[in-house]
């Protein structure tokens, strides 16, 4: 934090010596500066709801993904398998594209640049989830599942009271890298005209041609957004620390 | 020790199990009875928790069969088994408590308030009632394994089977693990222990069965099983472990 706080500050001082740089256009001293930043950070909503209710999908479907792929059965193993690699095969800017510009013509549907968006980002991040959580609940050592089967508990019961929370504490740090991931590849949305931190910022650059003060207060932002939710997920891993065996 | 029992409650006919080509079950045949407390011992790898293991499905089998008796307790109903495994499998993000209630709330639908007393009173029955709001690791291992018995006494079960109960446990531990045994068999439950504490086979024991290869070598009383054991096999054990 104290290292952030330190970049801020040598930021403008940058500028001083240097003719490269030119503030101004962000400057909240001045009107129009005031006006950049706040359209900057107009994008953040955007940026925050967009990712979170994808990241918030794409763990549930995960999860739906991950089940299937510790089965007995080897369709249900096959379809888990089909699932990731297909997913995961597909760069994340190419499924924004696919889905906002061949989906609506597929299926007769337009479901607009925030439907899209988020249809995408969970898409493509639910693959990555499942094989998360499939690891965290592989990590879950057989006695587990052979107790609960001993009390004769059922399979969404022994998932849900025994196997689930053990494997969620391990997998944290995963799902911690992975919302982080998330988080940055939410600025591609941008190319649809999305109207998140990125495009604000490129819609800036294009009437104030200063991409070098613009694009580095994006940098900012990203970072300040991105210690906070490393943050919370630090505080919630040394939380369930205290309790591992 | 209880005396000879009138009805079969699990029935093995012919079992075989195969891990690849290893044949860890061969051809088992055997039978316990209400009330029966049998002990089997072996060698490592003879096939002793792969036996008992089969009896509760954690192993499936590849021929034979396991049949489970049906029990008259309010209506007919298969018999209930429990298990207490050798390294307790405690469910370690749950308190004591928890681990108590899980199953009655979840699979006899209990109420809390009586999940909770049914709890407190297996845990008297181990003599650990004031464990309740631990968790697991906050244990020593013999109250560990007190903890995994009261909680399949929890499941009100009819038969249990105790996989190696005692050893994981540091020396010091056993006993009181073993004298919570002696005390479940005298309540006349049906009782199934794979264990090597030929003490407590003595003192609690209707059936000495030994294993070796994956079959049944001695099946017998005790009074015969450890004074006059007919294979050469069982009577090499049997001096390896009481000799010592």
């Amino acid at each position: 934090m104290k290292r952030l706080i330190l970049l801020l500050v040598s930021l403008p001082l940058l500028s001083s010596c240097s003719d490269q740089w030119g503030w101004y256009v962000v400057d909240p001293t001045t009107k129009t500066g005031l006006t950049n930043l706040k359209f900057l950070l107009s994008g953040l909503e955007q940026t925050v709801l967009m990712s979170f209710t994808a990241i918030a999908i794409s763990m549930v479907v995960g999860l739906a993904v991950a089940l299937p792929g510790m089965s007995s059965s080897k369709g249900w193993r096959r379809f888990n398998r089909v699932y990731v690699e297909v997913v995961r095969a597909v760069p994340i800017l190419v499924l924004i594209l696919w889905v906002y510009y061949g989906l609506p013509q597929l299926m007769g549907i337009s479901i607009g640049v925030f439907g899209a968006g988020v249809l995408a980002l969970a898409l493509s991040d639910s693959a990555f989830q499942a094989e998360i959580f499939r690891a965290g609940i592989q990590s879950v050592n057989r006695g587990q599942y052979e107790a609960a089967r001993t009390l004769s508990l059922n399979y969404v019961d022994t998932m849900r009271f025994v196997i689930l929370p053990q494997a969620i504490k391990r997998i944290l740090p995963a799902l911690g890298n992975q919302f982080v991931y998330m988080l940055k590849m939410s600025s591609l949305v941008s190319v649809i005209g999305m109207q998140e931190l990125t495009r604000k910022a490129n819609e800036l650059v294009v009437t104030e041609y200063r991409p070098l003060e613009i694009y580095t207060i994006l940098v900012l932002e990203y970072l300040v957004l991105i210690l906070a939710v490393s943050g919370v997920f630090r505080w919630f891993e040394s939380r369930m620390q205290s309790d591992e065996r | 020790m209880t005396s000879v029992h009138s009805r079969v409650v699990i029935n093995m006919q012919g079992v075989d199990k195969l891990f690849g080509d290893f044949k860890a079950l061969d051809s088992v045949s055997l039978q316990v009875h209400e009330g029966e407390k049998m002990v089997i011992c072996g060698p490592s790898g003879s096939g002793k928790s792969t036996l008992i293991r089969s009896i509760n499905g954690l192993e499936d089998i590849q021929a034979g069969e396991v049949s489970i008796a049906q029990v008259e307790v309010d209506g007919s109903r298969d018999a209930r088994i429990g298990m207490v495994f050798q390294q307790f499998n405690l469910f370690p993000h749950l308190t004591v408590m928890q681990n108590l209630t899980l199953g009655p709330m979840r699979v006899s639908k209990l109420s809390r308030l009586d999940a909770e007393a049914r709890a407190r009173a297996c845990l008297e029955r181990v003599q650990i009632p004031e464990q309740a709001d631990k968790l697991p690791r906050q244990l020593s291992g013999g109250q560990q394994q007190r903890v995994a018995i009261a909680r399949s006494l929890c499941m009100e079960p009819d038969i249990i089977l105790f996989d190696e109960p005692t050893s994981a446990l540091d020396p010091e531990m056993i006993n009181e693990v073993l004298e919570v045994m002696v005390g479940l068999a005298d309540s006349g439950i049906t009782m199934i222990c794979v264990t090597h504490e030929m003490g407590f086979a003595k003192r609690v024991a209707d059936t000495m069965v030994f294993m070796d290869g994956g079959k049944i070598v001695e099946q017998s009383p005790p009074e015969k099983f450890f004074n006059a054991p007919e294979s050469l096999r069982c009577q090499q054990f049997l001096a390896k472990i009481l000799h010592h």
